[in-house]
């Protein structure tokens, strides 16, 4: 499941021709379970991330909710929501663990102009090349789920990876390891299907939650990342659309606009050959320093950053 | 905790109350939420705030803080009302048969017989049980026994229905270990001995006996009715008979395979009845015959990661190690100490009890023998006159009491911050201005190390301060090594996963270094008493630095001589070994031991602690191998309890010990909490740490201070006059502090908001709000406003609020929030707020001017329980506006 042979490309952004190697071997999907029902909003997964991505810890404010953050950020890439619901004159304390869901048709990477900056695995990741991103932001407005995040310092967009360099080692991501409550659990998205079908089922049959469900919505051909929900008819009450769907100019952006972009692109790639022909190369410019150059125990000062 | 966090994973029911383990215990919260998964447990949370707990339970209710008893004494008169209790298990676990004295009254008016309103405290001599024998209906019939009188057909046992010969040894005196009081009980001491528990208890076991423990249960809280629970919680009488039906439904048509756990924190302690709180829980769980079996009990959830080891190791002012007694001035030597310290067995003559604290003499040799080495002699009494006596209480509101009133000099101050820790710390900011001195070993500024800086002292003011503070570079959690003992009273070995930082030295060398100066001192310049500390035993390989494995070692015991035993022939122990457990300790100065309780845990074997095995044969979570539980390696306390009386277990799939018929003895899956060869027809009580062998339905004599049954009392500062008793509100024997800065708020001074306070997942104490990561998550003071206040208040999410009580003032933003909903009590609309208690002036937003820098427990007041002496945290009163 695991292995690093699961790491087989399946689809490449923009890229013209079939991705190299396909159909040579077939691999597990994998999938993110999360059990909202357990959840006890204790932001293990977001320190877990935070640290596993080496991310800079930010200066938030306080803004009358115990959620960290209004939304993730470019190196925010798991945050706990937080809503106040009532039912049936009751009040429920919704906390759902938001992050990428890595869509079977995922919208950044049908929206993404640029070869190879968003990658899909053959187990189901969805992953992110920030080296060939050229920040156009396209990903950012194809998805459903308002996941990717543009950095304006690097101009790039970034992601959760569903840590595909721990997956690739045979570890299950930081965010699932992390959970002291078993509420995340990581395995094939047969396995993961399962348990949450059985886990939705006792709800309804045992806890009262007649309505309980696993949210895999179908109009995105079904995500690595699923919810078992009190509520499976209100997925909006946790802050999740009801029947995402990728924006109708990038479906059909493959087959339309993508070739019209190439040709653009062409034209573009031939200006900037004459201007260098006739104007000569553009020396890169000198880099800021490095922030991080202290010695060790000034890593953590050094790691704070403004957002 | 009775049983520990993996077994609430047996559990079928939980009562989560006085506790927000979600929040404040979220790596043990994995076992409710596998109770859920795995059995369909169902989980009930009651708390004055909807918690993250409350979000994952099945049921939860909305309390006014303070107010448990009343909830908890509703729910033990549902229980007998519907007969939902389980009645072998009370009859002949319990002292429900018991007959109490005659002149014993009930506080229907607010006091239990024997009250000294001039002294304010009781007088215990009715507080006691009846001398004689069978009382009961078929008492005539002549000698008969326990479970025959019971007359229940559904016990199918022959548990105790053979009378048995009664013991041998000691009868001829009850219970001295109940009649000793709390240290300054009896103080100036006088000729008058104290009352005794009677060695031949009367008993009715039809349970009939007007003064019998159950009907005086059954009259106390049928007071408790579940408009009287509405009056005084706040909870609607509806939801209350929902959550009372659901939790007693265990108990359901004389069931007993099911188990109910009931979970707590200091959500309990911090009131001035929070010891009777939990009394009330375990009677509770004692009359549906919870405790000692595997997905029962009463859980305590412990909240910082040492603080059982603390207490197990003496860390309150009157015991000792292992909870022994401190002595008092009238304990005038060993002998006389031990006699009133060691009970004797109080029971029916036809029953047996273990007592098991009558091993005090061994318990306390050996702690002597640790504590003085070789200069501690038969002759001289082992050097218990080196020991200290207290006559009064030292407890920590006390403490600083006394340092206002100038009477403490100085303060070392380790691994605590004193001054936000509270209660009302503005007055601990006073005290500290009149010390001479003040120590603090921590490894961030912090606000009782810079309590000259605090919030309106001005420059000048700072000028008049004279005491001296020495700052001592202490080290980090995970720059030390040595043992955690958890919640579940296992002593786990952890290792130093850095060196400590810069200059910064780990607390046993600070502490060795002060000692052995100390020490030096008294040598060169003697002293007024310098034995104690020069005849002090410090045989350490370092002595500037000892190894805590060293110190471990000292703790868990070994022999001073070659030791056997006759029930345990062929084997003897060689003078220097480590002992096997405390079976072995002796009260000859042959045996030295730090701590009874954790003997056993670092045996020639070797260190019993460090083990880390996961093999788990039974399923039920014991885990024997890894670490290592006190007592003896028992995972669940007192499980003997999960057997009927005839040895069976009453559930066979969680089936713990039992009793083997053909070995004649209790074996099991975990260790028996018993004597092992006891019979069951010897009827052998097992709560084996009480006189009685039974469990305390009634506590007798000095066992509280404030009364043998449970009464609700309102909190010191309260929105209503108590609807059981306006004339008597409060408890009674609860201490008050008298100083000018110990000031009570009321209603019509304008103070009608209760108030809570509470920590959050994103923070530990005064601490994280020194590291970024914590700061992000949470990273400022807030204060939990109902909305519906806000929207009366004009108050929105975000602007400041002003929180004044009769102490102090706290100002934050405000998290406008529905989880708090006002309450209808006692006829009169009432609001809640909650402070998390995070914050103080030292720390990543205080030093960037982002907050007030005032500490949560400023507003709070130093009212004392008088058992446990935990000041009230948790429901007191303010007013707030807009700041």
């Amino acid at each position: 499941m695991s292995s690093p042979r699961t790491f087989q490309i399946q689809e490449i952004s923009a890229h013209p021709g079939t991705v190299p190697g396909q159909g040579t071997q077939r691999a597990v999907q994998v999938c993110k379970y999360i059990d909202v029902t357990t959840c006890i909003g204790c932001k293990a997964c977001e320190v877990a991330c935070v640290e596993w991505n080496d991310h800079p810890f930010r200066e938030t404010t306080f803004d009358d909710t115990y959620q960290t953050m209004p939304s993730t950020q470019w190196n925010y890439w798991n945050l706990i929501k937080f809503a106040e619901d009532e039912r049936d004159g009751n009040l429920m304390w919704l906390m759902r663990k938001d992050q990428c869901m890595h869509c079977e048709d995922p919208g950044c990477l049908r929206a993404c102009p640029a070869d190879g900056a968003i990658i899909k695995y053959e187990n189901g990741i969805v992953d992110f090349q920030q080296e060939n991103c050229i920040g156009c932001g396209y990903c950012i407005s194809g998805c459903p789920f308002d996941i990717p995040k543009f950095n304006e310092k690097t101009k790039k967009v970034y992601k959760c990876t569903l840590c595909s360099d721990r997956v690739g080692q045979g570890l299950e991501p930081a965010c699932i390891k992390a959970c002291p409550t078993g509420c995340l659990h990581f395995g094939t998205k047969e396995d993961m299907v399962q348990i949450a079908g059985l886990r939705a089922k006792q709800l309804q049959e045992q806890s009262g939650f007649a309505a309980a469900g696993v949210y895999d919505p179908a109009s995105i051909g079904g995500t690595h990342v699923i919810y078992v929900l009190h509520d499976i008819n209100n997925p909006e009450r946790y802050g999740l659309p009801k029947n995402p769907v990728i924006p109708p100019s990038y479906t059909y952006w493959k087959w339309i606009a993508k070739p019209t972009g190439l040709a653009m692109a062409v034209l573009g790639v031939a200006a900037v050959f004459l201007h260098r022909v006739f104007y000569g190369p553009k020396l890169p410019e000198p880099e800021a320093p490095e922030t991080r150059t202290g010695p060790s125990d000034e890593i953590e000062a050094g790691r704070k950053e403004t957002p | 905790m009775t049983n520990g966090w993996i077994d609430i994973k047996n559990t079928d029911m939980m009562l989560i109350m006085g506790g927000n383990p979600a929040e404040n215990h979220p790596c043990g919260f994995k076992w409710p939420v596998e109770a859920k998964k795995t059995r369909n447990a169902k989980m009930i949370v009651v708390d004055p705030r909807f918690t993250r707990t409350a979000a994952v339970a099945d049921l939860f209710l909305q309390i006014r803080a303070g107010t448990d008893i009343a909830f908890l004494g509703g729910l033990i008169n549902h229980a007998i009302q519907n007969d939902r209790f389980a009645k072998d298990y009370l009859i002949n676990y319990t002292n429900a048969a018991f007959i109490v004295k005659e002149g014993f009254k009930l506080p229907e008016d607010g006091l239990f017989s024997g009250f000294d309103g001039g002294a304010m405290t009781y007088e215990k001599s009715t507080w006691n049980y009846q001398e004689g024998g069978n009382v009961g209906p078929q008492s005539s019939g002549g000698q008969s026994g326990a479970a025959a009188s019971s007359g229940r057909a559904s016990s199918g046992t022959q548990a105790g229905s053979q009378p048995s010969t009664p013991p041998k040894g000691g009868e001829a005196m009850g219970g001295g270990h109940q009649a000793a009081g709390g240290p300054g009980a009896s103080g100036q001491g006088g000729p008058k001995p104290p009352p005794m528990l009677p060695p031949n208890v009367a008993y009715d076991l039809s349970l009939q006996h007007p003064r019998s423990v159950f009907q005086l249960l059954k009259q106390q809280y049928s007071r408790y009715t579940p408009e009287m629970v509405e009056r005084i919680t706040g909870i609607p009488k509806d939801q209350f008979l929902k959550a009372a039906d659901l939790f007693t439904s265990v108990r359901k048509n004389g069931d007993m395979k099911k188990a109910a756990t009931i979970i707590y924190a200091v959500g309990w302690t911090q009131h001035t009845s929070g010891t009777q709180i939990i009394r009330t829980a375990a009677i509770l769980q004692l009359i549906l015959g919870n405790v000692g079996r595997a997905g029962g009990g009463v859980n305590a959830l412990r909240g910082h990661s040492n603080i059982q080891g603390a207490t197990d190791m003496g860390g309150v002012f009157d015991i000792f190690p292992g909870y022994l007694k401190i002595p008092q001035p009238s304990d005038t030597d060993l002998a006389t100490f031990l006699k009133r310290t060691t009970p004797t067995p109080s029971k029916p003559a036809e029953w047996d009890s273990y007592n098991y604290w009558s091993n005090t003499p061994k318990f306390m040799v050996s702690f002597l023998k640790a504590l003085y080495g070789d200069s501690a002699k038969k002759e001289n009494d082992f050097n218990y006159h080196f020991l200290p006596k207290i006559d009064r209480k030292f407890s920590w509101t006390d403490m600083w009491d006394e340092m206002y009133a100038g009477k403490v000099k100085g303060l070392f101050a380790f691994g605590m911050n004193g001054v936000a820790i509270g209660p009302n710390s503005h007055k601990n900011i006073e005290a500290l201005k009149k010390a001479n001195w003040l120590v603090v070993c921590d490894i961030y500024p912090e606000e009782t190390a810079e309590f000259w800086n605090s919030p309106g002292i001005s420059k000048d003011d700072m000028k008049k301060i004279n005491t001296t503070v020495y700052r001592l570079p202490g080290a980090g959690f995970a720059e030390k090594d040595g043992t955690f003992v958890n919640s579940a009273r296992w002593l786990q070995w952890k290792y130093a996963a850095v060196p400590t930082a810069g200059n910064s030295k780990v607390d046993q060398e600070i502490l060795a270094r002060i000692f052995l100066k100390v020490r030096e001192l008294y040598q060169d310049e003697g002293g007024k008493f310098p034995d104690p500390i020069l005849n002090l035993s410090w045989a350490y390989t370092t002595p500037k630095n000892p190894a805590l494995a060293e110190v471990a070692k000292e703790i868990n015991g070994k022999a001073l001589a070659d030791l056997t035993d006759d029930t345990q022939p062929g084997i003897t122990i060689k003078a220097g070994q480590q002992l096997p457990g405390f079976a072995w300790l002796r009260d000859d100065g042959t045996t030295a031991c730090g701590n009874w309780l954790y003997s056993g845990s670092w045996t020639e074997a070797g260190p019993m602690m460090q083990r880390r095995g996961t093999d788990d044969p039974s399923g039920l979570g014991i885990y024997p191998n890894w670490a290592w539980s006190w007592p003896a390696n028992r995972r669940v306390m007192y499980n003997r309890a999960s057997c009927d009386p005839s040895g069976k277990p009453w559930d066979m799939e969680r089936r713990q010990v039992w009793w083997n018929e053909a070995q004649q003895k209790w074996v099991g899956n975990d260790v028996p909490d018993f004597k092992a060869d006891s019979k069951p027809a010897d009827h052998m009580g097992p709560f084996i740490m009480n006189p009685e062998g039974v469990g305390r339905i009634f506590a007798p004599l000095a066992a509280f201070a404030d009364g043998p049954f449970p009464e609700h009392y309102e909190p010191v500062e309260s929105p209503i006059a108590n609807p059981l008793h306006p004339q008597q509100s409060i408890n009674p024997v609860a201490k008050k502090f008298k100083s000018d800065l110990d000031k009570l708020g009321t209603p019509d001074q304008g103070f009608n908001i209760v108030c809570t306070t509470y920590r959050l997942t994103e923070h530990y104490h005064y601490w994280t709000k020194n590291n970024p990561m914590n700061v992000q998550l949470v990273p400022e003071p807030f204060i939990e406003v109902p909305a519906q206040l806000a929207d009366e208040m004009g108050i929105t999410g975000g602007e400041k609020l002003k929180v004044t009580s009769a102490r102090g003032i706290y100002i934050a933003k405000a998290m406008v929030t529905k989880r708090i909903k006002p309450m209808m009590i006692d006829g009169k609309k009432t609001y809640q707020i909650g402070i998390p208690i995070h914050w103080g002036y030292r720390g990543i937003a205080e030093d960037e001017g982002k907050t007030s820098k005032m500490t949560a427990n400023q507003l709070s007041p130093a009212a004392i329980d008088p058992n446990a002496y935990t000041p009230e945290f948790k429901g007191f009163l303010v007013k707030i506006e807009k700041a």
